[in-house]
């Protein structure tokens, strides 16, 4: 049964005889009464466009997403960026540390700094692209 | 040989600028070559445009004068990009903007906002340029003794030539080639150098040196810890606010793309500045006694080489340097003339020729008037003023639905006004004493924090002055465009 159809029946049990009509409505109230009401009466798109209080909840969960991923990376960045010059003023001794002969704060801020970069900026790529993919299916499922 | 290295660039850039010329008919293959420029090449020419003389030149240069704090500024120029990536670049592309000023009005509605972003990138633009026509005349003066304005009129008249005959679609090749151009004009170079330094026994820097010059935070400059902060503060998050660097972004195909040419932007960034830090140490070895040094990486070749060898390697690396400044140059140009043209004249292709010509004459006067600072200084003050004005707007705009008009506006003037005022009093050189002059020469540190709390609490105190349309104007910025939604009807008046 199709969610337009009301728990009357049939539109042929509704042109019978009362008789035929009773019978129709006893079964008419229990299953599929509650299979309409779980279905949504429009495709979520439209919720969206119609900035109805469900299109607004769609957005708003999708931007809460994508910012807390954009905070998480910003925050990481800020932690490693913002600390290693405290790192260097507080731990004196790091400073003289050498990797491969040459000295830590070179190493880092001249080198290894750059892949970590890349790496983060990919993994932020595959999440916010998979983010999206869910929003996506999300939204038009039907 | 220099000199011919110099001529070729010029020569091939105008040549492959001139290949565009067929294509640029409409007004909008003017502003964003319509469109169909393919990820890679946008990255390379991402890369081309960003990497400008300070990265070519004048970073190796300061790390030379002032020692490992100095490597905070390639990471924070590439870094700028990772904040860009996760906050800005597919929302800024689904926008469907052109230019920051465009955005300013699709998403605040007011007209008087997006003036207020026209003038912004204006300034950004030609403080950006500045420092592009005055290493220019530096280098020139460096290779043939000519006059130092002879060099910033030289690179002036070849971007306006290119700009002016191509558009955006030739400007999108030249800057593709430009960065591959750049790229190994420092790093074949540097092969040579190391090989020249392993066999000169590879000596490390002097005892004194290891003490101060190559330990973070320990002599260098001034109120290290401060101006280490701002500088990060001000690199990245400027980079976002840069108007040459966003315009580029158009020209991917959706938002999903934006991010992706981001990452490779990144990787091309980085495989760059591997390179200048290496400059820099070596110049403290065998060209400490430098007093503009700027001059560093041109000038390593013939000091540690020499020979026909040493002579070939400089014109290599007075190639990129050139490539450098037209690049960057081009692209400032077109994104300056583009907002000059809309939003100062009447808009269409006859504007958008006055208004090149006005992108470039004036900061060639500036590049003249202004004492010279290193060039790399220079462009960290252009990423303070971005930072203080566009970083905020982007941000707040982007994700915060409560931003309202008044208090974008408020932000902007603040903000902006601040960091501008510091930038003037840097250029001119008022003497300050002490603090003041590392709060003028680093002014992202105050100056980022005070435009975010003033646009923030400015909206709160206007509610009323919400744009209408923000809940549509949200869908058209985070939606995946694959999704069949209303984005509103909303276009760029570029277009």
């Amino acid at each position: 049964m199709t969610p337009g159809e009301t728990p009357g029946g049939t539109p042929g049990a509704a042109a019978e005889e009362p008789r035929a009509g009773r019978r129709a409505r006893r079964t008419a109230v229990t299953s599929p009464r509650t299979a309409a009401a779980r279905r949504p009466r429009y495709p979520a798109t439209r919720e969206i466009d119609e900035q109805t209080g469900l299109g607004e909840v769609y957005m708003r969960s999708l931007l809460r997403t994508q910012f807390r991923l954009a905070l998480f990376v910003c925050t990481v960045l800020a932690c490693v960026v913002g600390g290693l010059p405290l790192l260097f003023l507080l731990i004196p001794e790091l400073r003289e540390v050498e990797l491969l002969g040459v000295p830590l704060p070179w190493a880092v801020l001249a080198g290894l700094i750059y892949p970590a970069f890349v790496l983060g900026a990919w993994l932020y790529v595959r999440q916010a692209e998979r983010n999206e993919r869910h929003f996506a299916e999300l939204v038009e499922r039907r | 040989m220099s000199l011919t290295a110099v001529l070729v660039v010029v020569v091939a850039a105008v040549l492959i600028g001139a290949f565009g010329i067929r294509v640029s008919r409409t007004t909008s293959d003017f502003y964003v070559a319509s469109r169909t420029v393919s990820p890679l090449w946008n990255a390379s020419a991402i890369g081309g445009e960003y990497l400008s003389a300070a990265s070519f030149l004048g970073v190796a240069g300061l790390i030379l004068a002032f020692g490992v704090d100095m490597l905070w500024l390639p990471v924070g120029w590439t870094g700028g990009y990772l904040v860009l990536l996760v906050l800005v670049s597919a929302p800024l592309r689904r926008s469907g903007a052109y230019t920051l000023p465009d955005f300013a009005e699709a998403r605040l509605e007011s007209m008087t906002v997006r003036r207020t972003a026209s003038v912004l990138v204006v300034l950004i633009g030609w403080l950006y340029l500045m420092p592009q026509f005055q290493s220019a005349g530096l280098v020139l003066r460096e290779i043939t003794g000519a006059p130092p304005w002879a060099g910033g009129l030289l690179v002036a008249l070849v971007v306006a030539v290119n700009v002016l005959s191509g558009g955006m679609r030739s400007i999108t090749f030249v800057q593709a080639f430009q960065y591959w151009l750049k790229l190994t004009a420092l790093a074949v170079p540097l092969v040579f150098l190391l090989m020249a330094w392993r066999a000169n026994g590879a000596p490390g820097v002097s005892a004194a040196d290891a003490a101060t010059w190559q330990t973070p935070l320990s002599g260098g400059r001034e109120y290290g810890l401060y101006s280490t902060y701002s500088l990060i503060l001000a690199t990245f998050l400027g980079t976002m606010g840069l108007p040459h660097v966003l315009v580029r972004f158009y020209t991917n195909p959706d938002g999903r793309a934006a991010r992706r040419t981001t990452l490779v932007v990144l990787s091309l960034l980085g495989a760059f500045y591997l390179m200048p830090a290496m400059y820099g140490w070596l110049g403290r070895l065998y060209a400490a006694d430098l007093t503009r040094t700027d001059t560093v990486v041109l000038t390593l070749p013939a000091r540690m080489i020499g020979g026909t060898l040493g002579d070939l390697l400089t014109a290599l690396l007075t190639a990129g340097a050139f490539a450098a400044f037209l690049s960057t140059s081009s692209g400032l140009t077109v994104s300056v003339a583009g907002v000059i043209a809309q939003d100062l004249l009447k808009g269409g292709v006859r504007s958008f020729r006055i208004a090149t010509l006005m992108a470039v004459v004036v900061p060639l006067g500036l590049a003249l008037w202004a004492r010279q600072l290193p060039v790399a200084d220079v462009v960290g003050l252009a990423f303070a003023v971005a930072a203080s004005s566009f970083c905020p707007l982007l941000v707040l705009g982007i994700w915060w639905r409560r931003l309202t008009t008044t208090g974008a506006l408020a932000g902007l003037l603040v903000g902006g006004g601040l960091a501008c005022g510091a930038v003037l009093a840097t250029i001119t050189g008022t003497p300050y004493d002490g603090f003041t002059t590392a709060l003028l020469a680093q002014p992202a540190a105050w100056t980022v924090p005070i435009a975010f709390v003033v646009m923030v609490a400015v909206s709160f105190l206007t509610p009323h002055r919400v744009p209408a349309n923000v809940a549509r104007v949200m869908v058209r910025l985070h939606t995946p465009e694959n999704l069949d939604l209303n984005r509103g009807d909303w276009r760029p008046r570029s277009s």
